[in-house]
């Protein structure tokens, strides 16, 4: 049996009225791609919060790597090696492609109180930023600002800024939202090499995108897991089609 | 590239700088030593609120405080008969390092529309204190017995010579910032101004990062402050006043906010605006706003940026 990377028991939500998350159980195996789909509103969004840190739960816990993070905020998190993309692109928009990723892998070298030796002209930060760049294809893109990037080659930059801090647990959420169509198949072509070597959480609409990714899939729907399986057995399941894809809109 | 010319802009301006007392004297223009020194005690204060508004995205609205607090370590203790500046500046640095601690340890807590009024607040506070404290002289202040004492050389009674020390406390602030700005911690307040969710998702922490900042930020002010009593041998409340506050973050925008050299440009600008304009009306502040408003509009770097040369981003 593989090991569990995250374990998530009981993990609850609400704001106000809504319960943005009920009672959610998930494991992620080590090395699997495990995919979280579901209709607009079904909190996604506030699970990945929950997983990254962002958003405190009110009850559950979450495990990763054996040792209990619920308590821990982002920044800690990150430093235990669970990195993330957000769905609305965030990088930093006035440095340069290359400074972005460099930041990245200074967040995980140690403190960062060292106050006078220039940090651009660190090795130890800049080669491996160079590495992590070149890994996503965008090598030659180094000096580029990154708000001048296009926004395929932004998303791009988020995934090297996570893969540069070397993490043992990648959350995506929504890696091909608002591609093009080309763009949005190379991040996919991507993805599935980087598939290989990570684990991987991914949030996404593009069901193309989830099925020819995931090994296991989630269904959330209301707040709720409602069916975890491989791609076949959640494209088969009832509940889901009823609940989330519709009886003539199979997937 | 452009280390270079920033040590370029740095040792030109240090040389024009160095300048102003010799010509002053040939040109039996005492006064110009005087008004050049104050824009430099301003300049000081200035970068050091460039170093959290420029680089940290920290809107402090009360740098002032510190001006005020390194002036009464000057001040309180010439009170009482103790005229070291080995004691009083240290002591200025101190204060005012303390008091930067609670004021961001507490305002840092908030950002945006709220950090600027806290730290406003924070300041006004202080005002306020100063005007109580009856036995310095509350809201008249009280006359400084003398400047500070470092025997040897260096008598700062002598125009000149305090003129220098000035300069190299400049100088030498404008050196360890540029350095700071650009080290690794540099890069962090950098970076959480830039993107703060950003920076807090790779794995930053930047509150103990921004509070750092905001200490040192306040030390230099609290320096200036010290400076400032020097200078003009009196000090009142008026020194923490949100006026002065004001003031100082005008130079920062005037000079350019995020590039270290620009608010020692726009504290000369605006104190020598001041004194050109108030020489020729009383309502010379009708003519420095617009002057002001179009610099914001159409110099996104302030002056600094309009200077031949001037990196459009600096690294």
């Amino acid at each position: 049996m593989a090991e569990t990377l995250l374990a998530v028991r009981g993990l609850s939500k609400r704001f106000g009225g809504l319960l943005a998350s009920d009672q959610i159980d998930l494991d992620v195996v080590r090395g699997e791609t495990h995919a979280i789909i579901g209709p607009n509103g079904a909190g996604k969004t506030t699970l990945i919060g929950q997983l990254a840190g962002d958003l405190r739960p009110d009850a559950g816990s979450i495990r990763f790597a054996g040792q209990d993070v619920t308590r821990l905020d982002a920044p800690l998190r990150s430093r235990r090696g669970l990195a993330r993309s957000f769905q609305i692109t965030s990088i930093f928009r006035d440095f340069s492609a290359l400074d972005n990723v460099a930041l990245a892998v200074q967040a995980h070298s140690g403190g960062s109180f060292r106050f006078w030796r220039p940090a651009r002209d660190d090795r130890a930060l800049r080669e491996p930023a160079r590495a992590a760049l070149a890994s996503v294809g965008l090598g030659e893109r180094a000096g580029v600002l990154a708000a001048n990037l296009a926004h395929g080659e932004q998303r791009q930059l988020e995934i090297a800024m996570a893969l540069a801090t070397e993490p043992r647990l990648l959350l995506l959420d929504e890696p091909v939202a608002g591609m093009g169509l080309e763009e949005s198949r190379r991040m996919v072509r991507f993805l599935e090499t980087l598939k290989r070597r990570i684990t991987i959480v991914l949030v996404e609409h593009d069901m193309d995108a989830v099925f020819t990714l995931a090994d296991r899939i989630s269904v959330i729907v209301y707040g709720r897991i409602i069916a975890t399986g491989t791609p076949p057995e959640v494209r088969g399941n009832e509940r889901v089609r009823r609940a989330y894809l519709g009886e003539d809109h199979t997937p | 590239m452009t280390v270079s010319r920033r040590a370029i802009a740095l040792a030109v301006g240090c040389l024009l700088l160095a300048l102003v007392p010799p010509i002053a004297a040939l040109t039996n223009q005492p006064f110009y030593v005087d008004l050049f020194r104050r824009m430099m005690i301003f300049a000081i204060a200035a970068v050091s609120l460039d170093l959290i508004l420029g680089y940290g995205g920290m809107v402090s609205f009360g740098h002032a405080a510190y001006l005020g607090i390194g002036a009464y370590a000057v001040g309180i203790p010439a009170f009482h008969g103790v005229d070291s500046g080995w004691l009083q500046w240290p002591l200025a640095i101190v204060a005012s390092a303390l008091a930067a601690l609670v004021i961001g340890a507490i305002s840092l807590r908030t950002s945006g529309v709220y950090f600027i009024m806290i730290t406003l607040a924070f300041a006004q506070m202080l005002y306020y204190l100063g005007l109580s404290l009856e036995a310095y002289g509350g809201d008249n202040g009280m006359r400084l017995a003398g400047r500070s004492r470092f025997g040897g050389p260096i008598d700062l009674h002598q125009p000149a010579v305090f003129y220098y020390v000035v300069l190299a406390i400049l100088v030498l602030f404008l050196v360890l910032g540029s350095r700071l700005v650009a080290s690794r911690f540099g890069m962090v307040i950098r970076a959480a101004k830039s993107n703060e969710p950003r920076a807090r998702a790779i794995g930053f922490s930047p509150f103990r990062y921004k509070l750092t900042a905001f200490v040192i930020a306040g030390s230099a002010g609290g320096l200036a402050g010290a400076l400032l009593a020097n200078q003009t041998e009196y000090l009142t409340p008026d020194f923490m006043h949100w006026t002065r506050s004001g003031e100082i973050m005008f130079m920062v925008i005037l000079g350019g906010t995020g590039t270290l050299f620009g608010p020692v440009i726009g504290a000369i600008a605006l104190l020598l605006l001041e004194d050109v304009l108030s020489a020729l009306t009383v309502h010379w502040q009708i003519v420095l706003g617009p002057i002001l408003i179009l610099v914001v509009l159409f110099a996104k770097r302030g002056l600094f940026g309009l200077l031949p040369g001037a990196a459009p981003r600096d690294g």
